[in-house]
């Protein structure tokens, strides 16, 4: 895996062959099932859960439906406390902002808080364009970019890694970073989390700029906030002279009131504590202390199109805890590389094709990169029904219709590669909407069932290779009431 | 009281035991279901493909097809969910295209009295005792649309419970998919494949002779992993369970 979303492959490939990689496998059933045991009984603790849940989709819809006005307040309020506002449509023109604040402060290198909306849009690989080397200082973000890796989780980005592959990336890979790893490194976690302890506090202590994403926005005090398990976010918007926020817009709460709810569905779905170790919250600028310059980056990038859609809209409630993909039976053996975006897993599925489109393969696929089985909206704790999303998405694929694109109302057209398939559905529906067509259907089927061969060829392979045809009965039900009028039994 | 019985298409075509079960249960319990030979299929497979469009006929031809019954009973968590939590959003969506309430007719229709099997068997009839005999160690696996869409909560078990003879078995990761998940078994075939091969494996470590599902369609993909990997362990539906009596054993 190098560093790069682009040209990935469509999902069923990927996947495939994360599915055959044992390794992979056993690192991520023993993670995700961990994590989801975990979570099952943090959020078993309170009486309330369903009330939370219900109000966390309600306060974030009726905040999406007010969007612009909280946005506005979010920005005067900002401003108001000595920050600055600027505003992004899309990945390149938040690259374009970031990096030109960057160079203004005449730095090369920055340190960065875990940011989601930072990998949607490769800053990383923007910065280091423009000659400025960041440095991740989550555990996981570290461990991913020593690796020359990519993020496989929203929480836990290195997911995929075990502990001895840590010890190697940090081994070989440390000194071309800075401080190298201890001599005799061994891979108790520990040692390890020592290593990137004394790795990162030298950066924490000569960086001037810092850039951080947040979990939440309060538009009456213009209050960032980020929680976290390690401690990493508190140096980095705390300790260099400018720091810069790159927040998605949907990630505003109207008052301090309404994070609460957050505050507390948040932690126990994502890492199934009742708190988050570090709650930092800032609001502009304060006289020495903290940051001299704050800069907040409101990101755009396919969100607004997303709100103009009815049934995807709800994909937008999303906090980044991650439940969905730990309970994710695909998830699970997939991994997050095969999702091909920042974004892997269940919510990945239907956030990615609504902020990049589903014109590329990839994109295409996603969503149907799911049984529907429900197990990610039974835990959502915003309740995003995402089985319904994905096959709102499936429809666009195959059927195309009406959608927001950038900004424009318009009729997608059908992705390519559907037609064969689109025959078959086609020929059902008829079949199936002749029940005379249905019952002669079933009788050749009948009378040749001997003659079944136990393989299929073509797309019937896909289900040969590994599962047996069931042998077709004698006599459909249909045929058997007829007969009998339903009198005769056994 | 008149009861239909929506048989769907998997159980016509590849099941009919299943739906022959169903009316021998029920005429046991007092009811003599109806089988109108108008239905076809709920449209499930159109529909999660992402074939709104073709998926309408078919709608249409559920709600005729069961016009005047009191109850549609369905062996199929899968088919119920999909009549029940979709048929109303076909609806909005055609009237949101600007075709009418027609279809959100069809579903009114239709929603409130679509049950799955254990559903009319706990809710409507009130029994959990069938009076079935079934003398085999079986595991139940609660296959996702009924567990999580329908919430049939304990009601499979509960039937399970009180038949005679029968040693129930736990499933070890019992409420997680078996992978089948429709047209995502060809789709996403090694995903699928690999998410049978767990459930076959927990279900052949359970030691027991039978597994059961209150949806063949799943049962399909079970049914077809475990006889690749040469398992004894049967496929069964729970309605051939009920219907079993110490006279006769389905």
């Amino acid at each position: 895996m190098s560093g790069t979303y682009l040209g990935m492959p469509a999902f069923p490939e990927a996947a495939a062959t994360a599915t055959a990689n044992g390794r992979l496998r056993a690192n991520l059933t023993h993670a995700t099932h961990t994590i989801r045991d975990k979570r099952a009984a943090a959020v078993g603790e309170l009486t309330d859960w369903a009330a939370l849940r219900a109000a966390g989709a309600a306060v974030k819809d009726r905040t999406l439906r007010h969007l612009d006005h909280y946005l506005t307040q979010a920005e005067e309020a900002v401003t108001a406390a000595g920050g600055t506002v600027h505003w992004a449509a899309d990945a390149r023109e938040a690259n374009r902002i970031v990096t030109r604040l960057v160079r203004e402060t005449g730095e090369r290198e920055v340190v960065k808080v875990k940011s989601m909306a930072t990998q949607e849009i490769g800053l990383n690989a923007a910065l280091a364009g423009a000659g400025v080397r960041a440095y991740e200082t989550d555990l996981a973000e570290l461990i991913v970019q020593l690796g020359d890796d990519l993020p496989s989780h929203i929480l836990v980005p290195a997911i995929h890694r075990n502990r001895q592959e840590i010890r190697e990336i940090f081994t070989e890979r440390m000194a071309d970073w800075g401080r190298p790893a201890p001599v005799g490194l061994s891979d108790r976690p520990g040692e390890l989390a020592e290593a990137a302890r004394l790795h990162l506090r030298e950066k924490f202590l000569r960086a001037k700029v810092g850039i951080s994403g947040a979990n939440f926005l309060v538009a009456e005090t213009g209050t960032l906030v980020v929680v976290e398990s390690e401690g990493n976010g508190r140096m980095c918007v705390t300790l260099p002279e400018t720091l810069i926020s790159v927040v998605g817009i949907e990630k505003v709460v109207p008052t301090w009131r309404d994070l609460e709810v957050y505050l507390q569905l948040l932690p126990r779905s994502s890492t199934a504590e009742r708190m988050n170790p570090y709650t930092s919250t800032w609001t502009g600028t304060t006289d020495s202390d903290g940051p001299r310059a704050f800069h907040l980056v409101l990101l755009d990038n396919g969100r607004t199109d997303a709100l103009a859609d009815t049934v995807g809209r709800q994909a937008l409630r999303c906090i980044r805890c991650s439940a969905c993909l730990n309970v994710c039976p695909v998830y699970e053996r997939a991994g997050g590389h095969a999702y091909g975006s920042a974004y892997p897993g269940p919510i990945g599925a239907i956030l990615t094709p609504q902020l990049r489109g589903t014109t590329s393969e990839v994109d295409a696929s996603l969503p149907y990169a799911s049984s529907l089985c429900g197990a990610c909206y039974e835990v959502c704790p915003v309740a995003i029904d995402i089985p319904e999303v994905l096959v709102h998405l499936r429809e666009r694929v195959v059927q195309g219709g009406p959608a927001t694109v950038r900004g424009q109302r318009t009729r997608l057209k059908p992705a390519k590669g559907h037609a064969a398939e689109r025959a078959a559905m086609r020929a059902a529906r008829w079949a199936l909407d002749r029940p005379g067509v249905l019952r002669a259907g079933q009788r050749v089927a009948a009378r040749t069932r001997r003659l079944h061969p136990g393989r299929l060829p073509g797309p019937g392979r896909a289900w040969t290779d590994t599962r047996e045809v069931p042998a077709v009965p004698a006599e459909s039900f249909r045929d058997w009431w007829r007969r009998t009028g339903g009198r005769e039994d056994r | 009281m008149r009861v239909a019985l929506f048989v769907t298409c998997i159980n016509d075509t590849l099941y009919p035991r299943t739906g022959r079960a169903v009316v021998s249960l029920l005429r046991r319990l007092g009811v003599e279901a109806e089988f109108p030979e108008a239905q076809s299929c709920c449209g499930q497979p159109q529909f999660n493909t992402g074939y709104r469009w073709e998926t309408e006929p078919l709608v249409r031809r559920f709600a005729a097809a069961f016009a005047g019954f009191d109850y549609v009973v369905t062996p199929s968590g899968s088919c119920a969910a999909m009549v029940r939590d979709n048929y109303p959003r076909i609806g909005a969506k055609a009237a949101a295209e600007g075709r009418g309430e027609e279809l959100t007719r069809a579903a009114e229709a239709v929603v409130p009295r679509t049950l799955e099997l254990t559903e009319f068997l706990v809710d409507v009839l009130g029994v959990t005792d069938v009076g079935a005999y079934y003398p085999h160690r079986v595991t139940y696996h609660p296959t996702c649309h009924g567990l999580r869409m329908l919430g049939l909560g304990t009601k499979p078990k509960r039937l399970l419970d009180a038949v005679a003879g029968l040693d129930l078995v736990e499933l070890p990761g019992a409420q997680e998919c078996c992978g089948f998940g429709g047209t995502f078994s060809v789709k996403n075939a090694a995903v699928s494949a690999a998410m049978g091969a767990d459930k076959a494996r927990h279900i052949m470590g359970t030691g027991a002779q039978a597994v059961c599902t209150v949806d063949n369609s799943c049962q399909l993909h079970i049914g077809g992993t475990l006889a690749r990997l040469g398992s004894p362990v049967r496929p069964v539906h729970l309605a051939e369970i009920l219907a079993s009596t110490d006279k006769e054993q389905w």
